[in-house]
């Protein structure tokens, strides 16, 4: 009874972790545009994202449980395996915030659960037909769409505005802006916030604490909120500064053209079944306006590495999900010790980070940054390859590695 | 393996369509505001102007009002 309460809260708490670094790391895509364009003052747009987001997770009663999506067999999972799970994924977010890449949080945490699963259930617990139509078709469709959408979009909006000038425009892109972005926050929290809760729930039934198909208790409901919204109020703004500032140049038009673009490829998608990334719409919507701008221009080095990061994030979250299974399997020690790595190594990438400040401050200034990111970013992406889904059978092990490294040369 | 490509492609239609027609939308309001800004300039009024420019906000307030509808169903 004992035993299993002490591995359930730490589940608990790893989920929560897992919701923060989330909110976190998904700030960006609702409100880099906005931020990059001056339409919000980056702490205003934060605290409006996170407001949204805590809204968000109790809007929907909708119960998340297909946090998975039928990618493993949720039948008989234990505790341990979501641990895991949660470790891969958080790693693997911490990680992509320190290079400042956007990458999907949902992806970090599939690739985790199945690694997990891999090591604890063997191959044959991982539904492949359903990676490749859930995950992989998603992850080049969802740019795609919404990166035509925007470029379109920005087209005909630099037509139809050419006499569009003065304090009206500014302002009512300014507004327009903030309502769509506005739109993406509520979305990503009735989204994110609810896997989170799935995921909880999800562990407390496998321990035995409530009762199977239950709805999620009040209080998974609230901390789990709470984590996103904090995560998103803290803001990652190395992420932020990417999108907006990294990828392309924004003007209002454009900003407004790529979240709008965003938010109705993410309504779109959720409603009409075939769910897509925020992250990756976001991405690609940004790219999109600025192909759509007369002598915009798009830093493809820059959405190389994210595509890359994108190819990888699976992997590399399922390895470090399969070794972390492994380890916990030794028994309790093994636990602890996974518990101490994640906290270890977190911490330690925290304090690479503040090597080089990114905050609210300087998050519109775009200059690369040089010495220990790049590097990092090297360890990541490692060559600009354009096989990045062949990649992902090779590069998984560097990449893995990079998080031990980089923590013991701290 | 099956691959729903009927969704995806009305997820790209539809996305497609809303996105392009809610930005040509937003930014014939603002061209009609402008025009006012200017025409009070000028010391003249554009009424019509102003009129089809709130006909545009209201399309696209309605627009933001279903996207939180399906939020919130």
């Amino acid at each position: 009874m004992e035993n299993f309460s002490l591995i359930l809260a730490i589940v608990v708490v790893t989920a929560l972790a897992f919701d923060f670094t989330n909110g976190f790391h998904d700030t960006a895509n609702a409100m880099a545009t906005t931020i990059s364009t001056g339409a919000l003052k980056p702490k205003v747009a934060v605290a409006m994202s996170a407001a949204l987001n805590l809204v968000g997770a109790f809007l929907s009663v909708e119960v998340a449980n297909t946090i998975s999506k039928g990618l493993v067999d949720e039948t008989g999972i234990r505790p341990e395996v979501i641990f895991a799970a949660l470790v891969g994924a958080i790693l693997w977010n911490l990680l992509t915030w320190l290079v400042g890449l956007p990458s999907s949080s949902s992806h970090a945490l599939m690739g985790g659960l199945i690694g997990a699963t891999i090591a604890s259930a063997g191959l044959g617990a991982v539904h492949g037909d359903v990676l490749v139509t859930k995950v992989l078709i998603p992850a080049i469709a969802a740019p795609l769409v919404a990166g035509i959408a925007a470029m379109l979009a920005t087209r005909l909006s630099y037509r139809l505005g050419r006499k569009a000038d003065g304090k009206a425009s500014e302002k009512g892109y300014r507004a327009g802006q903030i309502a769509s972005a506005g739109l993406v926050s509520l979305a990503h929290g009735t989204n994110d916030a609810q896997k989170t809760m799935g995921i909880i729930t999800l562990a407390l039934v496998a321990g035995g604490a409530v009762a199977p198909d239950s709805d999620p208790p009040v209080w998974v409901i609230l901390t789990a909120g709470l984590a996103i919204a904090l995560g998103t109020y803290l803001g990652g703004w190395r992420i932020i500064r990417t999108m907006g500032k990294g990828l392309t140049d924004l003007q209002p038009q454009q900003g407004f053209a790529a979240q709008t673009s965003a938010a109705t490829v993410i309504l779109a998608s959720s409603h009409l079944g075939f769910s897509l990334s925020t992250t990756h719409s976001v991405s690609g919507s940004v790219m999109g306006a600025g192909l759509g701008r007369k002598g915009g221009v798009v830093r493809w080095s820059t959405a190389t590495r994210m595509f890359v990061a994108w190819g990888l994030t699976l992997p590399a979250a399922a390895l470090v999900g399969a070794v972390a299974e492994y380890v916990t399997g030794l028994g309790a020690w093994g636990t602890a010790l996974v518990a101490v790595f994640l906290v270890g190594s977190s911490a330690a990438i925290w304090k690479i980070s503040r090597r080089e400040v990114v905050d609210h401050t300087n998050v519109n200034h775009h200059e690369e940054p040089a010495g220990v990111v790049t590097t990092a970013i090297a360890a990541v992406a490692v060559p600009p390859t354009h096989a990045a889904e062949d990649l992902s059978a090779t590069i998984p092990a560097p990449a893995g590695e990079s998080a031990p490294s980089t923590a013991t040369s701290v | 393996m099956k691959i729903d490509w009927a969704a995806l492609g009305s997820v790209f239609g539809v996305s497609l369509v809303v996105t392009v027609a809610l930005v040509g939308l937003f930014t014939l309001g603002i061209a009609g505001l402008s025009r006012r800004e200017r025409a009070a300039e000028q010391g003249g009024s554009a009424a019509l102007a102003v009129t089809g420019a709130y006909l545009c906000f209201a399309g696209c307030a309605a627009a933001v009002a279903y996207g939180i509808s399906l939020i919130v169903a």
